[in-house]
């Protein structure tokens, strides 16, 4: 089946990546949300669109709690995260009548959501557009990877955490990419080590490794491992994004800045990402 | 139009306002079905309640408790607790528990409970579940899966249809009629096909309760929010919340910091908001991952440990207060 009205919506976005992982929890939003915010930083004009429909996060994530959409004659306009438009959002969660009501669908409701997402959302011009995913391989992933199939999305980043038990559920994700002719850009290891405030020594949580190895054993690049960051955690959770967290000090007075671009460029993992990032960029670019 | 209610709690709760639901005899003929876009599918399916629902009721019947994990939230370590919980409520020699992997796409209960690849036999009573202990049974799509990375990659009918067949198929042994004290069952992250079927399957027989998992933060406190949210429009009771991943102690130093954050209070205020007990929480230990890697019972390897003894009070509280249900409503 040829779904016209969502080639027409990507022809004006260079590169559509989707964010995977078998496992849930293993940091797809907050991966997803670092990745946007380093090609922000970058110059580039990102679009997020959020797919987990049952458990929406990235609106919280952004900061973007209570936004709603608005209808123009192009479509649905999604929600900026940031003054200069070069962050825009698109998740049910601002479809919601409140944030606490739960979204109890089956597949064919959740499928006809995400082609509404993929056809009607007036992005404008993108360089990037991330697709947020929930966990496994199911109605959302089908969907997805059916409406953009024809057109040609560049493929796949996977998340992991280094323990047996994700990437067991990794391994079945990146089956899944192979058996629907999705390609994998690379993979990254979450959660790989806590570093201590008090003694800065790292402690590997959910033990440490596992995903390079596993990069490695299935022929897919591996784009990086990062590890906890408390201030990460604490922007993603604050709802003021302009303040820059301090989780040793979590009641200090804060420093604010322009906006969560800008506050994303405090933490220290914002360098790991933006290696991550721009690995992922050479891979994308070298495939055209 | 009295004659048009529906069944209870069968509507959709997304429907138009005079949908009958579609176990309703008049589904997609009603008149509240006309422009409906989902007529067509109301209409052609077999009407009236699921013929399986007995079946499913009488496999159960002698299934004394049945407790649902759930959590909005993936990774906050439902399939951990649901192995911990199980392994405790085994060392009790005289009660038999068994264990349900709904976890279609992503089951993790085998390599938790250390019984990876091991395969389901059949038999005329039905399937039989892999005994991790004599008194510990566990089904799970990974014990029919070709090889233990082949991805699962099926809609909601075909899930719904698998959990069906858990829930009518397994002969849970010990005699022949199917007693059990305990049955758990391990759910994916979400409110969607998966929870939709087992309780609407269980609808017959009873639901003990659900435990809800979390971790502290935000983020995870949002998606469990929904989670309540389903199991009150689902008439499910709510055992309690567990707070998962709570501080974590460094082994260096014994300084103790918080990897994720509460910024609202944690789960000790979500339970407050929400009126639903709060059964303790557990701090996050780099041993409870790899005793679960390696499959061991986490609580008896590491008894002394303030993660284990987090545990082992979270699942006294919640025997006591699935025993002292059941005997209330008997």
């Amino acid at each position: 089946m040829s779904h016209p009205e969502v080639g027409e919506r990507l022809s004006s976005i260079k590169h559509v990546i989707l964010v995977l992982s078998g496992k849930g929890g293993v940091g797809k939003s907050s991966c997803t949300v670092q990745l946007a915010l380093s090609l922000a930083h970058q110059g580039h004009k990102v679009g997020v669109l959020d797919i987990d429909l049952c458990g929406p996060s990235i609106p919280r994530m952004l900061g973007l709690e209570g936004q709603q959409i608005h209808q123009a004659s192009a479509g649905w306009v999604p929600v900026f995260a940031d003054s200069t438009k070069r962050l825009a959002c698109m998740s049910i969660g601002f479809l919601l009548p409140s944030k606490d009501s739960s979204v109890v669908w089956r597949g064919p409701k959740k499928n006809a959501m995400i082609k509404q997402f993929l056809a009607d959302v007036y992005w404008g011009d993108l360089d990037y557009l991330l697709i947020d995913t929930p966990p496994g391989t199911s109605d959302e992933h089908l969907a997805a990877v059916e409406y953009l199939q024809e057109w040609n999305p560049d493929g796949a980043v996977v998340v992991t955490t280094p323990q047996a038990v994700a990437l067991s559920d990794v391994k079945k994700e990146i089956n899944f990419c192979e058996k629907v002719g999705l390609p994998v850009l690379g993979l990254i290891e979450n959660m790989s080590g806590f570093v201590c405030p008090h003694c800065a020594e790292c402690t590997n949580v959910f033990s440490t490794g596992g995903g390079e190895g596993l990069a490695k054993h299935m022929d897919i690049p591996f784009l990086g491992r990062a590890p906890i960051d408390p201030n990460l955690v604490m922007l993603l959770e604050q709802e003021d994004k302009t303040l820059v967290p301090d989780a040793n000090d979590p009641d200090a007075e804060k420093e604010r800045t322009g906006s969560i671009v800008e506050t994303y460029q405090r933490c220290e993992l914002s360098k790991i990402f933006a290696k991550i990032t721009s690995h992922l960029e050479e891979t994308v670019e070298a495939k055209e | 139009m009295a004659d048009v209610a529906a069944p209870q709690g069968t509507v959709p709760e997304d429907a138009n306002e005079h949908c009958v639901g579609p176990e309703h005899e008049l589904a997609g003929r009603a008149s509240g079905c006309e422009g409906c876009p989902n007529q067509q599918i109301c209409a052609t399916q077999a009407s009236g309640p699921d013929p399986d629902l007995p079946v499913v009721a009488e496999r159960l019947r002698n299934v004394k408790h049945k407790i649902l994990v759930l959590s909005g939230k993936g990774g906050v370590g439902k399939s951990t607790f649901t192995g911990q919980l199980a392994f405790a409520l085994a060392g009790d020699e005289e009660k038999e528990v068994g264990v349900v992997d709904i976890d279609i796409c992503g089951p993790s209960l085998p390599r938790i409970m250390g019984c990876e690849r091991e395969e389901i036999h059949r038999s005329a009573a039905g399937w039989s579940p892999i005994y991790v202990q004599d008194n510990l049974g566990l089904m799970s799509i990974a014990f029919m899966l070709p090889d233990e990375d082949a991805a699962v990659i099926w809609r909601g009918p075909k899930k719904n249809g698998l959990i069906k067949q858990f829930l009518k198929d397994v002969d849970w042994g010990s005699g022949a009629d199917n007693t059990l004290d305990y049955m758990l069952f391990d759910t994916p992250p979400g409110t969607s096909d998966e929870h939709l079927s087992v309780v609407q399957l269980l609808r017959n027989s009873g639901i003990s309760g659900a435990v809800i998992v979390t971790t502290p933060q935000e983020v995870a406190l949002q998606d469990v929010r929904k989670e309540i949210d389903f199991c009150r429009k689902a008439n499910v009771p709510i055992i309690g919340v567990v707070e998962n991943m709570s501080g974590f102690v460094c082994p260096g130093c014994h300084g103790e910091s918080r990897i994720f954050y509460p910024t609202t209070g944690g789960a000790s205020a979500l339970c407050k908001d929400l009126n639903i007990p709060l059964l303790g929480s557990i701090p996050l230990d780099p041993s409870i991952g790899r005793a679960c890697d390696f499959g061991s019972s986490f609580i008896d390897t590491h008894a002394d440990s303030p993660a284990a003894k987090a545990y082992v009070q979270i699942i006294d509280r919640i025997k006591q207060i699935v025993e002292s249900t059941s005997s209330t409503s008997k």
